[in-house]
């Protein structure tokens, strides 16, 4: 799955006394709240995260707010999908006009008609209707199938929603592929990706600086990313 | 606004519609006109009749939908512009679609089919509407009020919606917020539910839940979004009953196991809450029923409870006075709704609320400060698996009134809970009551010895130990005579050091609630529990001035949770597992056949019959005696019932007072079933 990432950050999380007797839960308990949520600062959605403490510095922070800020370092998963990748999902529902799948059972992504190939056509008949390729009727799309299929767009404002095509080659239902596709075959059985190209959005990210709001919870300094692929599933 | 006639006309014609429209004689292959396509496109009545025209085959059924289809898509995408750059032609036609959409007008029969049609188009033409630009198209789908629909409508509408909201996170909102809109039904005259919409609440309301499931598996992060919305929704305490009860009911048929963790216990909690709210506003001016005594401290015999299971005329006299009360009547809907609720669950399922009930209890009811009838869910949640669930509860409360960490208020609400569940719930076996007795007597006697190490305290930071001694005597008030049927159970009460516990130098005789303590004393003297130790001049303490120091207005250990349920329309789901005082068999049982039965007790092998006999006699004149001696030892003069009472009395025995009043005012919850003397 290429849009997930491994990042590395230094957060500076405020806690609130009465938690002083727990910091470590107090810090993790913040950190959930950010969880299945699109950050911007991360430039992702939280998936899961593990902190790790720098010392024993609690700094008060004076003025109104009489929070204590604790400096951690915290491992994070990020799904953070961009246009072009090619994301796995599980089918849903189908319509004619429309398939709807889940990525990694949390993100929902739908396919409009307009980027579905011509070649698959809509059969209504059976258990929620499934699309058949013209070209090799076995290959099959139906509720339940693995499919894979590029990003086109993605709706970080409230759920991550995406917006995905099965235009580009590559794509389609996931057990077909792995026997018809040869490229994408080998790709499996070596268990390596082919690089993409993401050379855009690293800039992006470190020519961002993140300001420090004295509402928000966590403050990240500086996000630095290593960016570790996930390889294979 | 819709008017009254159309809907029963509408049911009328639900048969009509549902069957489609009769096969026309001449098949006609193929799309039906191209000129639909490339010119000008026909009127609505035509349009209707060119639809109507196609056979019901599935080709043809298909055809007539993708023409529709392609209508629909072109009409929308005609005005997905500016709108001073639009056709008129183009927004003449959308207009139409639009207006065919509005439910707010009747509809006749054909215009019914063609609103289905559109219904259905639009469902596959999601990703061609835009928010901007078909904003009216909208406002109209999102406004409608499925519960005027037919069946077949309602569906095919549910369907879009649950499209719209897959298809993109900005319609989402919408969608769900529609679908909660509409779990309360139409309220006509007199805030009444029209008879129409309550036949068809069920099917109305799986369809609800049905759409929301799918919605949730299509968009596995919508139930954070569905929660926010129902808990603003949530029916606040002053609306309307019939409302508050329909969406309750509803609420309550999501499916929130397949909705998973983000939904989750949110909902059942939601539900608490709002009992809770409307119990604490039932105040105890609507609930009394006439002026009692205000006495400092009065005795109340159950002379009330008596009443309970017989002529019931206190009972009904309460009722009648709360009914008056709003809160209460809804409150009692709402009883009514959740007990259904959970006795339709299945096993599993059931056990997995109950988690989820023991969680929010612990939260929330446990420190409401006296809380009148909420807490009976739990009651009749236990009573829908005795085994299990009862024992269960019994012993998590126990856990918490012997967990150190907790806090005291928490600890003091639990122990009365226990005292007063243990002895109210019938469907509790005398074993498990025993079980329960043996830990709390252990803590007492554990807190006995840690007390002795240190040196003497002021009495109100005993309050625990005080309570817990109070409560297992009220449970053996109920429980002693039917825990001696059994042999084993019996030495195991009597193994437990209750000898030591009464005589420590904490006093908890004197301290507890005199008439708990007199009644147990008497009993416990009958089953010779206590023979040996009790000084009898302490016996009849009415009120010793340690007891009445202790506590103050917040007099906690006077809190019986579990006192008679009074609300009427619920009462049915309670009343069948719950002990009455005046259903207890006592040790000393003063019924006709009395004889009989005391001889009994005394032919049980452990009893040593032959000091007993005298004793029992003695306990008897005496009794009398000392009831004088008590009455004129009292300060204040009786209640008007209490003699009463005595006069009609032919058993000669002192009624266990259960309900005692607070010694300040206002009347304590035991006034409750006040009714007049």
């Amino acid at each position: 799955m290429e849009a997930l990432r491994e990042a590395t950050a230094e957060l500076t999380v405020y806690v609130h006394p009465s938690n002083a007797a727990d910091v470590r839960l107090a810090v993790s308990r913040q950190l959930s709240t950010l969880l299945f949520s699109y950050e911007d600062r991360f430039d992702g959605v939280l998936l899961s995260h593990e902190v790790e403490f720098e010392g024993d510095n609690e700094d008060v922070l004076d003025g109104l707010v009489p929070y204590f800020g604790v400096p951690v370092t915290a491992n994070m998963l990020l799904f953070s999908p961009q246009p072009e990748m090619i994301l796995e999902g599980k089918v849903e529902m189908l319509g004619k006009e429309s398939i709807h799948a889940i990525v990694l059972g949390v993100f929902s992504a739908a396919i409009m008609a307009d980027d579905i190939p011509e070649m698959f056509k809509f059969k209504r008949r059976g258990h929620g209707g499934k699309f058949i390729s013209q070209s090799d009727k076995r290959h099959v799309i139906k509720k339940g199938s693995m499919i894979r299929f590029s990003v086109k767009r993605v709706d970080t404002e409230m759920n991550c929603h995406i917006t995905g095509s099965l235009m580009p080659p590559h794509t389609g239902c996931m057990r077909w592929l792995s026997v018809h596709d040869a490229e994408y075959a080998s790709e499996i059985s070596s268990g390596k990706r082919k690089p993409r190209d993401h050379t855009k959005s690293e800039q992006k990210v470190q020519g961002r600086t993140t300001a420090n709001r004295e509402d928000s919870m966590v403050n990240s300094e500086r996000p630095r990313k290593s960016r570790k692929r996930a390889v294979g599933e | 606004s819709l008017s009254l006639a159309s809907p029963p006309a509408k049911t009328l014609e639900t048969s009509r519609l549902a069957s489609p429209p009769p096969p026309c004689p001449s098949r006609r292959a193929g799309i039906p006109s191209a000129t639909h396509l490339t010119g000008r496109p026909p009127g609505a009545e035509a349009m209707v009749a060119e639809l109507r025209r196609d056979d019901m085959a599935e080709e043809a059924g298909t055809i007539r939908d993708s023409v529709a289809f392609r209508l629909v898509e072109r009409v929308l995408q005609s005005v997905r512009m500016e709108p001073f750059l639009i056709a008129p032609y183009d927004l003449e036609q959308y207009r139409m679609m639009v207006g065919t959409l509005d439910t707010s007008r009747t509809k006749n029969r054909d215009d019914e089919a063609l609103y289905v049609t559109y219904l259905k188009a639009l469902s596959e033409a999601v990703s061609k509407i835009d928010i901007t630009y078909h904003h009216s198209l909208l406002n109209n789908i999102f406004a409608v009020r499925i519960w005027y629909l037919q069946r077949d409508t309602m569906v095919a509408l549910l369907d879009l919606i649950t499209r719209l909201a897959a298809v993109a996170d900005q319609y989402l909102r919408e969608c769900l917020q529609m679908l909660v809109n509409n779990f309360t039904p139409p309220i006509v005259e007199r805030n009444e539910v029209p008879t129409w919409a309550v036949s068809r609440k069920k099917d109305i309301f799986s369809h609800l839940c049905g759409s929301l499931k799918t919605i949730s598996d299509t968009v596995p992060l919508a139930p954070r979004m569905l929660r926010d919305i129902i808990d603003r929704s949530m029916p606040k305490l002053f609306d309307n009953k019939a409302k508050m009860i329909s969406f309750v009911e509803c609420m309550l048929g999501l499916d929130t196991d397949r909705m998973g963790d983000l939904i989750g216990a949110i909902l059942l909690a939601k539900v608490v809450d709002l009992l809770t709210e409307l119990d604490v506003n039932i105040t105890w001016e609507d609930i009394l029923q006439e002026e009692h005594d205000k006495g400092i401290f009065e005795m109340e015999l159950e002379d009330l409870d008596a009443d309970d299971d017989g002529d019931g005329f206190g009972q009904a006299g309460t009722k009648v006075c709360l009914g008056g009360n709003a809160c209460a009547e809804k409150l009692d809907g709402l009883m009514v709704v959740v007990c259904e609720h959970l006795k339709s669950l299945d096993r599993q399922r059931l056990y997995k609320e109950f988690v989820i009930l023991k969680t929010i209890f612990r939260a929330s009811l446990l420190r409401v400060h006296r809380s009148k009838f909420a807490q009976f869910i739990m009651f009749y949640t236990c009573s829908l698996d005795p085994k299990t669930l009862g024992e269960g509860f019994a012993v998590f409360l126990t856990d918490i009134v012997t967990e150190k960490k907790e806090d005291p208020i928490s600890r003091m609400s639990a122990v009365s809970y226990v005292g007063s569940y243990l002895s109210r719930a019938r469907f509790i076996s005398a074993d498990t009551v025993v079980t329960i007795l043996k830990k709390l007597v252990d803590w007492c006697v554990d807190y006995c010895d840690h007390q002795s190490k240190r040196e003497a305290t002021p009495i109100p930071n005993h309050q625990l130990f005080y309570a817990t001694c109070q409560a297992v005597m009220y449970v053996l008030c109920f429980r002693l005579r039917s825990i001696m049927d059994y042999p084993n159970l019996k030495s195991d009460l009597f193994h437990m050091p209750f000898g030591f516990l009464f005589r420590h130098r904490l006093e908890p005789l004197k301290v507890c609630l005199p008439s708990i303590v007199n009644e147990f004393l008497r009993q416990a003297k009958d089953a010779g529990l206590v023979a040996a130790f009790v000084d009898p001049a302490a016996e009849d303490a009415i009120e010793s001035d340690l007891s009445r120091t202790f506590g103050g207005i917040n007099r906690l250990d006077m809190f019986f949770p579990f006192d008679p349920y009074l609300l009427k329309e619920s009462d049915r789901y309670i009343r069948p597992n719950f002990e009455f005082w005046s259903m207890v068999k006592t040790t000393y049982s003063d019924d006709t056949d009395d004889d009989d039965d005391e001889l009994e007790d005394l032919d049980a092998p452990e009893m040593n019959v032959g000091s007993l006999d005298d004793h029992v006699e003695i306990d008897i004149n005496s009794d009398d005696d000392d009831l004088e001696y008590s009455m004129n030892k009292m300060s204040i003069t009786p209640h008007h019932s209490f003699l009463h009472q005595m006069a009609m009395d032919s058993d000669g025995g002192l009624s266990m007072p259960a309900r005692i009043r607070p010694s300040t005012s206002p009347p304590s919850r035991w006034a409750m079933s006040g009714e007049s003397p």
